[in-house]
């Protein structure tokens, strides 16, 4: 096949992506937007394979193990899993990255194709390459551990973390001189390999320190990330549709981590330095923590007695939410009580679970209608309005001193004004902090209400007795 | 212990202290309850209705008063009536007693050696809420005295376009925004009139406008809050300005509601002779405080003077004019009260000084005078200091400045220059197309709304796989580990294609309207 015609498809399928990620911009459209997004990649693919000259059975069999693999995943995961299944994909992405890069550098065709300059400029998409895709596949491994519970959520904050960073970006800048220069004499791959071990080492580093309420941040920027990586790799290997894809993914996930930054009013970099509160924190927090009051605890019949009395009802989820399950109870509550002709609906902030648009999604698996569902910015106005919010597993997002204590290491974050409706109900385990580990003053408001217990079980009995 | 409750004996008291569904509750405490007959029939409230909820009902009165160890009454008992005299030793009494109007009242319960409550002295705690009939009866007032307004009140409350021409919706200002004032407020609006109020306490203003009237301002600094949420005395200057405004007012409102009082003080003069003559011919003014005094110069108690063409109700009885009302949520406050004092609930009463409410609410203790309580330490509404430093954490607006940008692209212009003079041409073309898809995904991923955030992400994810290509042009080399690397790169981007759009479609199916 002609070269023009790979490069048309190519466009095509860069339209096509470009489509895929625009129709996201409402439900209505996103359906066909995937749509477009997978012939895109079929376009690409099979554009691709009529250059591939040898070596088709080897392909095809990885294809084939591969896509059946993603399908069952995709068809497995539960939806409360769905932060450690895109850390997971991130990571692929990741060492997909790093290989590739390898299998280019050890081309042998390389030094004629390219020399002087060129060869330098080469030589550095390749390590470039290689060490962005390192660090997303090392972080993103980190990640899932953390998300899946299996690592512990808390930031590791070794000592000097800040100093040791920067030890790490002068070591990968000296090894790319180095490299560049023993490439040029045809040799370079020690330089490589030791770079490869500290991106991986800076990966695992960087999201260690990163705490539990920070993941959503975490999460897009390793998205970006794994874009930034096939944008190199894409100048590595001279094409265009690599490229356009991967700065199209590559901003996206920087803006998603924009939006998760700035909905926890917290500099990026300082996400990236790890340690939630850990610069302010110390002072204030012991301040903060002492006892602020006594909190009313209710049982299940007297808030469904409340449920049922109200007009409007605006329910907060946070990944307490998820953790318990409780998405299908919450819908089964809403239908009964929209049935009443009470006006239910969502108040979802931007940081709420551990990846952007989590409680979306959750809530669309129960079935929740996604009209009823709102951004914080569209409902934070109309909480006067409402005689009882319910706050299911959220802790930090629903913290008035973010408003009120200048001191608190969450002060300015955006946050949802639940305690303006007449009755807050929060559904929480045990009176324990949230993620920054604050004291909530929202639980001694006289207009506020407790019912302890795991969310799902709490939820199940106040069904009961609506 | 036994519960009596006796037939209100003040001319026009309809009201009752109980109610038979507040005595089902006190009967469920344990307690044994009595009830004079025909006590309830004024408000309504049959002696068969409290048979039935297991009240006895005992033809005498005298019965009443000497069986019973806990008396529930609504009017303090009358000195020249003899009442007074009925009761002995031990027996508590709880009722309105205004100890700080009756000393000689009450010196005569101590002397009786009985222990008496005043339901008009319950502090006005949160905990205490419930059990506060002052509000309960302010709250009738209040009610009442547009209903009273109405009915001496020549015209419709509420505006309407008719055939027969227009009507324009009454003006009705309320002096005085407490319990009673608002629940004016609420009523006149509810008949839609027009409504304003005035209040010397600031931070009342938000509550007179959640009920959607207008609050009338004056243009003068000065704190009107006093302790227990009650108004204090004012300064001169503060009077004279506030005068003016009713001057004012009374020209062009139809109906005046005056419900302001200051506690243990004759009620202030707000309303003056000639406030009244200028007033529109068949206004109305209801005084609310005619019993301390009035608001208004004219005003007299229980009577309704009519002068200037002006109806001025002074009536005294209001919460006793919706007896039925006023007799079941008094009878609530009393059950409340009740309820706490007989923490066992084993029907009896202890009289506990550690007890806030209790406390502030005896009067006199075993025959002995224990008013006044040591002072409330709690206003109903914070005082303005406290609230000072809850201000909003101001956010940190930095202001465009003109340098930043011309810096940002300075710097930025230099470094693509820079680029530009080494980099060969084809880097270049690449480098175009790679800016120019960073802007493209920017301005594509700000549509995307924060719902699908999540999906986003996975199909991101999908089709950052594309570096899938990358592999499948290396896997024909004719070196073997190239080979296998790059099969292996196949694998895992076909695991994340595959995977990324699958659960992106089994996501978006979910999004169901």
């Amino acid at each position: 096949m002609s070269e023009g015609i790979v490069t048309a498809s190519y466009i095509g399928a860069t339209i096509l992506f470009i489509l895929a990620l625009g129709g996201l911009s409402n439900q209505e459209t996103a359906r066909r937007g995937n749509l477009f997004g997978m012939i895109g990649m079929a376009v690409a693919l099979l554009a691709t394979m009529f250059a591939v000259t040898a070596n088709l059975e080897i392909l095809i069999v990885g294809m084939l193990i591969g896509a059946s693999i993603g399908l069952v995943l995709a068809k497995r995961v539960q939806m409360t899993q769905m932060p450690e299944l895109v850390a997971m994909l991130h990571s692929f992405v990741g060492l997909a990255a790093v290989l590739v890069g390898f299998a280019n550098f050890m081309d042998p065709g390389r030094l004629q194709h390219f020399t002087g300059v060129e060869l330098t400029i080469h030589d550095v998409e390749t390590y470039l390459g290689i060490l962005i895709g390192a660090i997303t596949l090392s972080g993103s491994v980190i990640a899932f551990g953390k998300l899946s519970g299996k690592i512990g959520g808390n930031p590791m904050l070794i000592p000097g973390r800040h100093w040791f960073n920067l030890g790490l970006l002068l070591g990968s800048i000296y090894f790319c001189v180095v490299f560049v220069e023993q490439s040029a004499a045809g040799g370079g791959l020690n330089p490589l390999l030791i770079m490869t071990g500290i991106a991986l080492l800076f990966g695992i580093h960087m999201v260690m320190a990163i705490g539990g309420a920070d993941m959503p941040v975490v999460v897009s920027m390793l998205n970006s990330y794994s874009g930034w990586a096939a944008a190199a790799t894409g100048f590595m290997l001279n094409n265009d549709l690599l490229i356009v894809t991967g700065a199209l993914v590559g901003s996206s996930g920087a803006i998603l981590s924009y939006i998760m930054c700035q909905a926890m009013n917290r500099k990026f970099l300082a996400v990236i330095a790890g340690g939630f509160g850990t610069t302010t924190g110390g002072g204030s927090s012991s301040a903060s923590a002492e006892e602020q009051g006594e909190v009313v605890a209710l049982q299940a019949p007297e808030v469904a007695n409340l449920l049922a009395d109200s007009k409007e009802i605006m329910i907060i989820p946070g990944y307490g939410m998820a953790v318990a399950q409780a998405q299908h109870i919450v819908n089964e509550i809403t239908k009964t009580l929209r049935s009443k002709k009470i006006n239910v609906r969502f108040g979802i902030h931007p940081v709420a679970g551990r990846m952007p648009g989590h409680m979306n999604v959750l809530l669309a698996e129960a079935k929740v209608p996604y009209d009823i569902v709102f951004e914080m910015d569209e409902i934070n106005d109309d909480f006067p309005d409402i005689d009882v919010s319910i706050v299911i597993g959220a802790n930090d997002i629903v913290n008035p001193s973010a408003q009120t204590d200048p001191d608190s290491p969450i002060a300015g974050m955006p946050v949802m004004e639940c305690w303006k409706s007449k009755t807050t109900i929060v559904l929480k385990r045990s009176m324990a902090t949230g993620y920054a580990g604050v004291q909530n003053p929202l639980f001694f408001k006289e207009n506020t209400r407790m019912l302890f217990g795991d969310a799902r079980a709490s939820l199940d009995e106040v069904f009961k007795n609506l | 212990m036994k519960i009596g409750v006796p037939k209100e004996v003040h001319v026009g008291e309809k009201r009752v202290a109980t109610t038979p569904e507040a005595a089902k509750q006190l009967i469920k405490l344990g307690f044994e309850v009595a009830i004079e007959a025909g006590a309830g029939s004024a408000a309504h409230y049959s002696d068969a209705s409290y048979v039935e909820a297991g009240v006895t009902v005992v033809k005498n009165s005298h019965e009443i008063w000497t069986e019973s160890d806990i008396i529930l009454k609504v009017r303090a008992p009358e000195l020249n009536k003899g009442e007074i005299d009925l009761l002995h030793e031990k027996q508590i009494l709880i009722t309105f007693l205004w100890p700080a109007q009756n000393p000689e009242l009450l010196q005569k319960l101590a002397e009786k050696k009985v222990t008496a409550l005043a339901m008009d002295s319950i502090p006005r705690i949160s905990r205490a809420q419930k059990m506060d009939a002052l509000s309960s009866m302010a709250n009738i007032a209040g009610y009442r005295a547009i209903v009273e307004a109405a009915q001496h009140f020549g015209r419709f409350f509420t505006g309407q376009i008719t055939a027969a021409g227009k009507i324009p919706p009454a003006k009705v200002m309320v002096i005085g925004a407490g319990v009673a004032g608002l629940s004016a407020i609420g009523a006149a609006k509810s008949m839609g009139a027009i409504v304003r109020a005035f209040d010397t306490r600031p931070e009342v203003k938000e509550q007179v406008e959640s009920m959607d009237a207008e609050f009338l301002e004056l243009d003068f600094e000065e704190e009107g809050s006093g302790t227990g949420g009650y108004a204090k005395v004012m300064s001169k200057e503060f009077i004279e300005a506030e005068m003016a405004l009713f001057a004012e007012q009374a020209k062009e409102v139809d109906i005046i509601i005056t419900t302001a009082l200051i506690p243990g003080k004759p009620a202030p003069e707000l309303i003056k002779e000639e406030m009244v003559a200028s007033m529109k011919d068949g206004s109305v003014i209801v005084d609310l405080a005619a019993e301390q005094g009035g608001n208004c110069k004219l005003s007299q108690a229980n009577e309704v003077v009519q002068a200037y063409g002006v109806s001025i109700i002074g009536y005294t009885d209001l919460p006793s004019r919706l007896a039925g009302q006023s007799s079941q949520l008094y009878a609530t406050n009393l059950r409340h009260l009740l309820t706490d004092m007989c923490p066992e609930k084993d029907g009896n009463v202890i009289v506990d000084f550690d007890d806030e409410v209790v406390r502030g609410a005896t009067v006199v203790k075993d025959g002995e005078i224990t008013w006044p309580p040591p002072a409330p330490k709690l206003s109903a509404a914070p005082p303005k200091s406290a609230e000072k430093p809850a201000e909003p954490v101001k956010i940190k607006e930095e202001k465009p400045s003109v340098a930043g940008p011309f810096i940002t692209f300075g710097v930025g212009a230099l470094a693509l220059l820079g680029l530009g003079s080494v980099a060969p041409t084809s880097f270049m073309a690449h480098f175009t197309v790679f800016v120019l898809a960073c802007f493209v995904g920017y301005m594509v991923i700000w549509n995307v709304k924060a719902a699908l955030h999540t999906p986003l992400m996975s199909v991101t994810n999908a089709i950052s796989s594309i570096i899938i290509i990358g592999a499948l042009l290396q896997i024909s080399s004719e070196e073997k580990v190239i080979v296998w690397v790059a099969g292996f790169a196949v694998l895992i981007t076909s695991i994340n294609i595959a995977g990324g759009f699958g659960v992106t479609r089994r996501m978006l199916e979910m999004f169901r309207r």
